[in-house]
């Protein structure tokens, strides 16, 4: 009993400490260029009702018009070998909401559950297109007021594209990742990924237009600090 | 030489069927426009209903394109089994009975690959599917053709058969060069990449596009559509400037034939007016070809583009055909003046010997 009662604490102790040694990685994401305008997006009339202000745009370069690009998506690359992170057990949720999918980007553990919801009183198919082996391809119906669809993929893929097949235009990309190590920029640029533990990291902040960027990180006490640059080539400006 | 033993019902089926098939080919030409190739995600079922009892109502969107797709086929799969029945009563020549038994094989087995495309989630099949839709049209063609009064009646000259095996080798080369164009231009659209060259004549500004990474990230980055397309590749690009060069070919070789029977006096009259179709519609089809590029590949040019492509390709084929039936004639008469030749000969030497 005592000896059960000493393992307890010792364990809960080392998780405290490794909360104590852990901290964030927070920065910034900043275009650097003038990106392409974006078009709007046509509609078909069942989804166009769903817009009554108008069509959408597309979302290739979310910025803030001060240098801070979003949806980039920002992850620790490496510096993690050999270490195994429980799956979460809630899922994450990708919903469809005006014919569109929310969050664009967005980011999941490997193994963990990928919940897409449907908000619309149209009838969608959710097309997962992964590109790695491993990970499942399929393609499923979702009716208006259906169950969630739930989804799982085995490796990591920076980015998975889901789409629609019904509406051509219904993309989103959610990085898989094996770590709990990941975050996607706001649109004024800036991420934090929480809860990193001390040590040194390689971090990747990938843009699907822009490409990617790596620096090294190294995380000890307080939070560490890493801001990117995305640097757009000549004529796409 | 045939005689007339086809009811014209049966050929009147079989142009029917031929129409039948060119629509399916438009309708599957505009789902892969439209991107709408998985729009249903089962087959053979349709969102679980029946395929002929899905209600209209839920004819949206993308569907709409793929579940007429495949009514359509389904029509055309009916039409070639009436077809092959049809031939097997009503005409006596036994090899048109089992062309049309492989035509019926065709077009299940199309039906199956577009099943399987959309089950095992594969463009390359959608490339072999389109591939053999063309054969199949080609396939039908050849029915409608040997079925007409025409091919029973037609009366020509000793001269013009020769004429006919002149002609006939170019017109089965050039054939041959369009279906590979066809080929080239189905992988191309397969591949869901987009236009991988957007200007023309020139391509990226230049006669022959960069395709280094820095030039392929260039383009990637600027490409801004709501369809979000896979990203353009190297690979992409030579495929898609292969086509570019294919039509240049295709061209000088239809205006090839063209000219060619236009010189031959004895080329026979149907050979002058169908090549003179056929070169006012390569034409038309470069014309198609640009204007697909220019907008930006718009649904109903490519579209137009694809279905002129098979119109251009099953006309070819049925010239092949038409000039071949000439051309045994020719060959017949030529066999049988080499068979004269060598029974002379031999009787001469036997004569000699003795």
């Amino acid at each position: 009993m005592n000896l059960k009662r000493t393992l307890t604490a010792t364990a809960a102790l080392a998780a405290a400490l490794q909360m104590v040694s852990a901290a964030d990685i927070v920065g910034k994401i900043t275009l650097k260029g003038t990106p392409p305008p974006e078009k709007d997006i046509q509609l078909d009339a069942n989804c166009g009702k769903l817009h009554p202000d108008g069509n959408p745009k597309t979302k290739f370069f979310v910025t803030d018009g001060k240098g801070g690009l979003g949806d980039v998506f920002v992850y620790i690359k490496d510096g993690l070998t050999g270490k195994t992170f429980e799956v979460p057990a809630e899922a994450k949720v990708l919903d469809q909401k005006g014919c569109e999918y929310s969050p664009y980007v967005s980011g999941v553990q490997t193994k963990q559950k990928l919940a897409v919801h449907t908000s619309d009183p149209v009838l969608h198919n959710v097309h997962p297109t992964p590109a790695v082996a491993g990970n499942k391809e399929s393609n499923m119906a979702q009716l208006p007021k259906s169950k969630d669809l739930e989804y799982s993929f085995e490796n990591q893929e920076i980015l998975l594209r889901f789409k629609c097949d019904v509406h051509p235009w219904m993309f989103a990309y959610v990085g898989v990742v094996s770590s709990p190590y990941y975050s996607v920029s706001e649109k004024d640029g800036t991420f934090k990924i929480a809860n990193v533990p001390a040590g040194s990291y390689t971090v990747e902040a990938f843009h699907r237009k822009g490409g990617k960027v790596t620096q090294q990180v190294k995380v000890e006490s307080g939070n560490a600090t890493a801001d990117f640059t995305i640097e757009l080539k000549e004529e796409a400006k | 030489m045939d005689r007339p033993t086809t009811p014209i019902w049966i050929h009147r089926l079989a142009v029917a069927t031929v129409l039948a098939v060119l629509a399916l080919i438009g309708i599957g030409g505009l789902v892969t426009s439209k991107g709408a190739g998985m729009a249903v995600p089962d087959w053979p079922t349709t969102y679980g209903y029946n395929m002929f009892l899905f209600p209209i109502s839920k004819w949206q969107g993308g569907i709409f394109y793929e579940h007429s797709h495949r009514l359509v086929a389904s029509a055309v799969g009916l039409l070639t089994v009436i077809l092959a029945v049809a031939i097997w009563m009503g005409d006596s020549r036994r090899w048109l009975r089992w062309f049309g038994i492989a035509a019926v094989l065709l077009v299940v087995t199309q039906g199956l690959l577009g099943g399987l495309r959309v089950t095992l989630y594969k463009d390359q099949i959608g490339i072999v599917h389109a591939a053999l839709a063309q054969l199949f049209l080609c396939c039908v063609a050849t029915i409608a053709l040997v079925t007409s009064p025409w091919w029973h009646h037609y009366r020509f000259t000793p001269a013009q058969s020769r004429a006919a095996a002149t002609l006939r080798p170019w017109f089965i080369f050039t054939t041959v060069a369009v279906f590979f164009q066809l080929l080239l231009g189905a992988t191309m659209r397969h591949e869901h990449a987009g236009l991988a060259v957007p200007d023309f004549p020139l391509a990226y500004g230049r006669v022959w596009p960069a395709t280094d990474k820095v030039a392929l990230d260039k383009i990637n980055e600027s490409r801004i559509d709501q369809r979000d397309f896979k990203p353009i590749t190297a690979t992409h690009i030579y495929v898609h400037m292969a086509h570019r060069l294919g039509a240049i070919m295709v061209l000088a070789l239809v205006a090839s034939s063209w000219w060619m029977t236009r010189r031959n006096s004895d080329a026979p009259r149907f050979g002058r007016v169908w090549s003179n179709v056929w070169m006012g519609g390569v034409i038309l089809q470069a014309v198609l070809g640009a204007a697909t590029i220019w907008s930006n590949k718009a649904a109903d040019i490519a579209t137009l583009h694809v279905i002129l492509g098979a119109c251009l390709l099953g006309l070819g084929a049925a010239q092949c055909l038409a000039l071949s039936r000439l051309a045994s004639m020719f060959d017949h008469t030529v066999k049988s003046d080499d068979s004269r030749k060598v029974l002379k000969s031999s009787i001469e030497s036997r004569v000699a010997a003795a």
